[in-house]
């Protein structure tokens, strides 16, 4: 897991995102305790409050919950859920740029297909 | 433990050091106090702890004068550049004197600390590198339990290593036992992560204080041909220019709106180092 200091999006949502990406690899499986704020804050050197940000977005969207005392869980049907809204982002995240850098280059709709192709087969 | 710090001004001779500086630094906040050499930060700190006194103006500790207040002064930790300890003395004795005026001084973190920088607790003071003598500060600092405390120039002279190892421990402290942490430095992008709020002073003024994360929303840098690097940024804040042949970097401070960009330009954010370079120039 690693964090990019330069990159536009804020420090928490990609802490946020990097323990979904671990919830889809199965690093951390459903039921299973996550990593504490202070333990993540001092892996990743940040501060204890952008680390309980990133948590806290994960407890909004349902992906992990807390047990009072225990620490944080990861929810049943986590990862169903980030798959769900992986997908629904896909189109935004993905073909909006594809499409528009495409057209900056001169690449054709049929170019991109037969690239998607190739991609596939690879 | 919370600082005001009212209209605060202090001048030396005819020099302003600092103009009318009022600030409120929270209780168990991680501060980021930045500034070009000169601007007033070590004054700041220095008035803070009582060790110079305002020209005007004053300075609360949760609500208490601290000028002449030892039992104010007692929960503040220091760590400045220079050395107070004598140098004949060993780091273990260095930790037994620092519990007197320190009651909560945890003299077993400090020597697991020493552990871990590989100090050695048995050499005298003055037989430490430049180093070693910031990693003996860093770890009374830590230890200290001050509930506030400030650092200067924490990492002068520390290797990559150690100042890797000084940010965890850092955090470490922090959480288990939440402080008010003021940090000054020049090593501004090392430490933009560990602090939570920004204050800036630029000859003397404070010129923002804001939330890390609130900051960098705001700048940007947008680049392109120069016509039009210039018609976009009409209206809006610029910091600074720069230009490179026909291209040219305009620093924004500004939420982007990347809808309204148009075809040719690019923008990219901005880190605090380089936003702190066009807000200091």
């Amino acid at each position: 897991m690693n964090l990019d200091f330069s990159s536009e999006k804020p420090i928490y949502l990609q802490l946020s995102e990097e323990i979904e990406d671990a919830i889809l690899a199965g690093a951390y499986q459903e039921e299973a305790q996550i990593p504490s704020t202070t333990e993540i804050s001092i892996s990743y050197r940040i501060n204890p409050a952008t680390a309980l940000k990133g948590i806290n977005r994960l407890v909004d969207d349902g992906i992990v919950y807390k047990k009072r005392g225990l620490g944080m869980f990861v929810s049943k049907g986590a990862k169903e859920k980030i798959l769900d809204t992986r997908k629904e982002n896909f189109f935004e995240m993905y073909i909006t740029s594809l499409v528009s850098e495409a057209k900056k280059l001169s690449i054709t709709k049929e170019d991109i297909l037969k690239m998607l192709e190739r991609g596939f087969d690879k | 433990m919370s600082i005001d710090i009212k209209a605060v001004t202090m001048t030396f001779g005819k020099t302003t050091a600092l103009d009318n500086i009022s600030l409120k630094l929270e209780e168990n906040k991680i501060y980021g106090l930045l500034g070009r050499n000169g601007a007033g930060k070590t004054t700041l700190l220095n008035l803070i702890t009582n060790r110079i006194f305002p020209s005007n103006g004053e300075i609360l500790l949760d609500g208490e004068q601290v000028m002449e207040n030892d039992r104010a002064l007692s929960k503040i930790y220091f760590m400045t550049e220079t050395n107070f300890y004598p140098e004949w003395m060993t780091v273990r004795k260095a930790y037994i004197w620092t519990k007197e005026f320190y009651p909560e001084f945890d003299a077993e973190y400090a020597a697991s600390l020493s552990e871990k920088f590989s100090l050695s607790t048995g050499s005298k003071i003055k037989n430490l590198s430049t180093g070693y003598q910031s990693i003996l500060k860093i770890i009374i600092s830590l230890a200290s339990n001050a509930p506030v405390v400030l650092l200067d120039e924490p990492v002068l002279g520390l290797d990559a290593n150690h100042r890797e190892l000084f940010y965890k421990e850092l955090i470490r402290a922090y959480s288990e036992r939440p402080r008010t942490i003021v940090i000054s430095t020049h090593l501004i992008e090392e430490a933009a992560d560990i602090i939570e709020e920004v204050v800036v002073i630029k000859d003397g003024r404070l010129i923002m204080q804001d939330q890390v994360e609130n900051v960098l929303s705001k700048g940007y840098s947008v680049s392109g041909t120069a016509t039009a690097v210039d018609s976009f940024v009409r209206g809006k804040k610029v910091l600074g220019v720069d230009t490179l042949g026909g291209l040219k970097t305009a620093y924004v401070l500004e939420t982007p709106q990347k809808d309204s960009l148009p075809e040719g330009l690019e923008i990219s954010r901005l880190d605090l180092q380089k936003l702190f370079i066009q807000l200091t120039n």
